[in-house]
């Protein structure tokens, strides 16, 4: 029966629509998938019990006339969940349950979804390979000693090792289109705005965007479709008409302009990187796209703009763990100073120690003017490099990533060489673009690569199409021997 | 001994000092609470004295995933309050993040405005003894209030009430322009005076809606530099800022004429010992680490937004006071007082509506005003009506009762807030000026006192006043005065 | 630049995160390499950019004045590691 985890969500909607399967033989089936996948680590906090009350509910009375009919979904631990505890990967939120629901999780489950758990991830979402989580690290489905990426591993790993239909994840540089990249699944980072922050937990508030992780790009517009919607409760939320992707979506990309950025041609990459971003061109041009030479000048300005912007945010962000009203508090301390160094000291593992003072020190008086306000000017370079190449394209094809996944400990004490990581993903959130990353072939070791695709502001619809009429022509299967399940 | 004051008639607030006169330089940074229903931030009440943390939502005990956004209202009253201080409003202006780390203060940072504020440059100008003098405002920004941290209940445990956490404030400082104690005392005043004609802040110093960071510095008289300044945080009412000022500026003086220097550093009244103290908690975190709330936008204001809030400022006091003298001939004394509250300058023009304008400012200023401050009454709890003062105040006027019997009267009304012409008829108290009628009384009182008679006759004419007095007396008080002299005249 | 181990225990003060000897050594390191790659920021020239405030252009949304949220003490206090029916309660203040 556990065939039916293989299929996709989208398949498993109007298999569900036409009255052909039950939303328990689902849910049981993904919950069985699970229980034999622990040893991947993708969960921290499972919600079988109330998955199986919410399917038995479904099937009684079945609402067909929503998105999401029916449908299991296990997300992010970065989404708070009413009732369900909900970690962000650390100590510091170990036995923190919400009573409220995110933004975002509260739409899918209006549109029918469920929760089924929550997924591990880095620590706060601060890291690249979730060997930062309090939790443990996640494992790739696709090798048992190599890492799934971050900060959403978690999500990437589940989706691919068929824990769930589809997830969620958040991106602030990268966290949901690098995991996707090094697992061959689909992951999309919206418009900034597109997408309530309200409710997740906040990593960096100005670069943060919850978005889909999947199958395949179908899905990817069904999710999309399903989270997104104005939220007064954000400020930062914009205000638009709800687009239909799934039912937009069109492979129809003739006379699309494509631009290709030379700047994203860093040393070392691995040849095949190169191999397939050359066979993504082809790809784009046999479909009647056109291929321009287009220049990012400050791309190489990103990272390091980026290691500035989002942890002097995420120090300020984090500094409501206090251990005052919620979450983690040492036993040690005579008075109130020491009882909140030894709580972030013990609560907070070592990398969101090192951002938290990375951006206390560059918001610190005497450096604001020489980091933060720098990076604040270098961000708006960035963002008018893209500003300007949209005005001659509709969107840019880049790799995903500058490798495919590492192995586990590989880079864990090289902070610098983990966030160069991120080199290719970083600026889309500086300019607050979408983009998708989709899996696009294999590297020697048999390990997926992505190609990434940023758009306009608010183009999500054309990027889904682009990417949708690109998977048709790559063909990428995943081969999952199931190790994990002994 | 340093600290007596020298030239103090001259209005001119200066330290004597072993070496030299000290001038004090004083600037101010007010808090004023926004009257909002709700929060800055999110959608809790802001009542004064509710049960601890029960107007707290998950936004203001900073909950992960919550997120903050502007009440309309207060954007209105920061702006209408700006224009009353005929400052610059700013069509751009930011939300920063304050950091600093505190048991009251949830998120670890206060929303506030730095770079951006949404006032710019204004002033306001005080009525002093000396005449008028011109205060600059620096600027006027929004900024969310902190919850309370309760040190007393348990010796070992704080406890943290988070009602106030997020209410809006506005912070007015001030541009070091305030040279006295009692200069300080005429800005807070006319602050808040200001904003109560607004309607911007009720300006309650007791339930802590006006307080002040007070920065204290002194120099040698006829210095133009200012001198190192210290901030005295949080006084809540004007009487602990002029002594915390007196107080500051003497300390300051004595360390500076010992040769010592000032430290720039925060310090704390001590209401108590009635001495200002360091505060080291705050000095090892005073690196605020500003930088824009990146959870919200930019505020942009639209000409056509400021103007319509122009269009509605009502009249304020500097206009009204002007009006007040033009209009109705009262002197600048009396106007400054009857436009110093809105409540009074409401109160008068309604009791002049259909009375005399003089009698009516002197039975305010004088009567009425004894009478709240014995009771401890605001205007607007006035045991006696604007109507019911406006019908005593004719009642003189047309000389139905004399000046004293009005004095009688008005402690009548005060019990129930009686009609004044109703009880001139209940207890006759109209003024008797029927000459026949006191001709009677006269000689009823001639009569009575043959042997004072005798003495006047004689020559003790200083006894014409006794006489006077007995017929009032035997009035009731109601005896026209000016007729009993006449008559009296006569018969003697 | 070299972030030494004074500015580390300073910054570690502000953040309110207390570090033990050895953690100030690694992270002496760990800052400076990272505090080197940043500074590549240097080579741009930037005196007439505008900072960026805001990725989004529109201006900032406000809400009604209305009480439409609090009395919710229970939830409020409901996750306080120590805390009586009232209030949170935390190691005293000194001032
Ligand atoms: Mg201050
Ligand atoms: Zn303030």
């Amino acid at each position: 029966m556990s065939e039916l985890t293989n299929k996709s969500l989208t398949e498993l909607v109007s298999l569900i629509k036409t009255k052909e399967l039950k939303s328990e033989d689902i849910t049981k089936d993904f919950i069985d998938n699970c229980n034999k996948g622990e040893k991947l680590n993708a969960f921290v906090t499972n919600a079988f019990d109330h998955a199986l009350d919410k399917a038995k509910n479904f099937d009684k009375n079945p609402n067909l006339d929503c998105l999401l009919p029916g449908i299991p979904l296990a997300v992010k631990d970065l989404f708070c969940t009413e009732g369900v505890r909900t970690t962000a990967g650390s100590k510091m939120l170990e036995n923190f349950i919400p009573n409220y629901e995110s933004t975002v999780t509260n739409n899918l489950w209006s549109e029918g979804a469920f929760l089924l758990g929550k997924l591990n991830c880095d620590e706060f979402a601060m890291g690249s390979s979730n060997e930062t989580s309090y939790f443990g690290n996640v494992i790739n489905p696709l090798k048992d000693n190599v890492v799934p990426g971050g900060s959403s591993g978690g999500s990437a790993a589940a989706v691919c090792a068929n824990l769930t239909p589809a997830t969620i994840g958040t991106d602030t540089g990268g966290s949901i289109r690098q995991p996707a990249s090094f697992t061959g699944t689909v992951g999309l980072k919206p418009t900034y705005g597109l997408c309530s922050r309200w409710g997740i937990v906040a990593f960096a508030s100005s670069l943060d965007q919850a978005g889909p992780m999947t199958k395949n790009v179908s899905d990817c517009a069904l999710m999309l479709e399903a989270m997104v919607g104005f939220d007064p409760k954000d400020s930062t939320s914009i205000n638009k008409k709800k687009e239909n992707y799934s039912k937009n979506l069109s492979k129809d990309i003739k006379g699309l302009k494509i631009g290709i950025p030379k700047e994203y041609r860093v040393d070392g990459m691995p040849s095949q990187i190169e191999e397939l971003w050359d066979k993504g061109k082809k790809i784009l041009k046999e479909e009647g796209a056109e291929i321009i030479d287009i220049s990012l000048p400050h791309t190489e300005y990103a990272l390091p703009t980026y290691y500035i912007v989002a942890p002097a945010e995420a120090s300020s962000n984090l500094a409501r763990y206090d251990g005052v009203k919620y979450g983690f508090r040492s036993s040690k301390g005579a008075n109130l100073i020491e009882m909140y160094e030894n709580t972030r000291s013990e609560g907070f593992g070592d990398e969101v120690k090192r951002r938290i003072l990375i951006g206390t020190y560059v918001l610190s008086s005497g450096y604001y003017d020489a980091y933060y306000l720098k990076a604040q000017k270098v961000r708006q370079l960035i963002k008018r490099d893209f500003d300007q190449s949209f005005k001659n394209v509709d969107a840019i094809l880049t790799p995903s990533t500058p490798s495919s996944a590492f192995q586990i400990g590989e880079k864990k004490d090289d902070p610098i060489s983990m966030y160069l990581n991120d080199v290719f993903t970083v600026p889309v959130n500086l300019a607050g673009v979408p983009a998708i990353s989709i899996p696009a072939g294999l590297d020697k070791n048999k390990l997926p690569l992505g190609l990434q695709l940023i758009g306009k502001p608010l183009a999500e619809q054309t990027l889904l199409n682009i990417a949708y009429s690109m998977e048709d022509k790559i063909n990428f299967k995943l081969d999952l021997n199931k190790w994990w399940e002994n | 001994m340093v600290g007596e004051l020298v030239d103090k008639d001259n209005s001119k607030y200066l330290i004597k000092g072993k070496q030299s006169n000290w001038e004090v330089v004083i600037g101010l940074e007010v808090h004023a609470q926004v009257s909002s229903n709700s929060k800055l931030f999110s959608g809790s009440a802001t009542k004064f004295g509710a049960e601890p943390n029960t107007q707290v939502s998950l936004v203001d005990s900073a909950f992960p995933g919550m997120l903050p956004v502007i009440n309309q209202y207060c954007i209105e009253q920061a702006v209408k309050t700006g224009l009353g201080f005929n400052a610059k409003i700013n069509s751009y202006s930011v939300f920063d993040r304050k950091n600093y780390f505190y048991a009251d203060l949830p998120q670890g940072y206060q929303i506030s405005q730095y770079k951006n504020p949404i006032v710019g440059e204004g002033e306001i100008i005080l009525d002093l003894p000396s005449g008028t003098k011109k205060i600059g405002i620096e600027r006027l920004h929004l900024e969310q209030d902190a919850g309370k941290s309760i040190h007393d209940i348990d010796p070992s445990n704080t406890f943290v009430d988070l009602n106030r956490s997020g209410i809006a404030l506005m912070e007015i400082v001030s541009k070091p322009d305030l040279r006295s104690p009692d200069e300080v005392n005429a800005y807070i005043k006319k602050l808040r005076s200001i904003m109560r004609y607004l309607g911007t802040c009720d300006g309650n110093m007791q339930e802590g809606s006006l307080r002040a960071d007070v920065n204290v510095s002194v120099r040698k008289e006829g210095d133009t530099t200012l001198g190192t300044r210290c901030e005295i945080k949080n006084v809540n009412s004007i009487k602990f800022m002029q002594m915390a000022i007196d107080y500051e500026a003497k300390r300051q003086v004595e360390l500076l004429e010992s040769g010592k220097s000032i430290d720039q550093e925060t310090r704390l009244f001590d209401t108590k010992k009635n001495e200002t103290r360091s505060m080291r908690s705050k000095e090892d975190a005073h690196d605020y680490r500003y930088f824009p709330d990146p959870d919200l936008l930019p505020l942009k204001l639209s000409e056509d937004f400021i103007n319509k809030i122009k269009k509605n400022i009502p009249e304020l006091p500097d206009e009204k006071k002007k009006r007040f003298i033009e209009k109705f001939n009262l002197t600048p004394y009396e106007a400054t007082i009857l436009v110093s509250d809105i409540e009074t300058s409401k109160y008068f023009e309604e009791v002049v509506k259909d009375s005399d304008v003089k009698l009516a400012a002197n039975w305010i200023i004088g009567e009425l005003f004894a009478l709240l401050n014995e009771k401890n009454l605001e205007i607007t709890q006035s045991p006696i009506s604007a109507r019911n003062l406006s019908k005593l105040i004719n009642l003189i006027k047309d000389g139905t009762i004399s000046g004293k019997i009005a004095k009688t009267l008005f402690e009548l009304m005060l019990d129930g807030d009686k009609d004044p012409e109703i009880l001139v008829e209940e207890k006759g108290l109209q003024q008797k000026s029927d000459p026949k009628e006191l001709e009677n009384l006269i000689d009823g009182v001639i009569k009575d006192n043959p042997d004072k008679v005798a003495e006047y006759k004689s020559g003790k004419v200083k006894l014409f006043g006794f006489f006077v007095g007995q017929v009032m007396k035997v009035s009731n008080g109601t005896a026209n005065p000016q007729l009993v002299n006449e008559i009296l005249k006569k018969k003697l | 630049m070299s972030i030494d181990k004074d500015k580390i225990i300073h910054t570690s003060k502000l953040a309110r995160i207390s570090l033990e000897e050895k953690k100030v050594d690694s992270l002496s390191k760990d800052l400076s390499n990272i505090f080197n790659f940043i500074e590549k920021l240097n080579k741009i020239k930037t005196d007439d950019v505008k900072p960026l405030t805001s990725i989004l252009d529109h201006s900032l949304r406000a809400r009604d004045d209305q009480v439409t949220d609090g009395s919710i003490r229970e939830k409020v206090l409901g996750n306080a590691p120590n805390k009586n029916e009232e209030f949170f309660i935390v190691p005293k203040v000194i001032e």
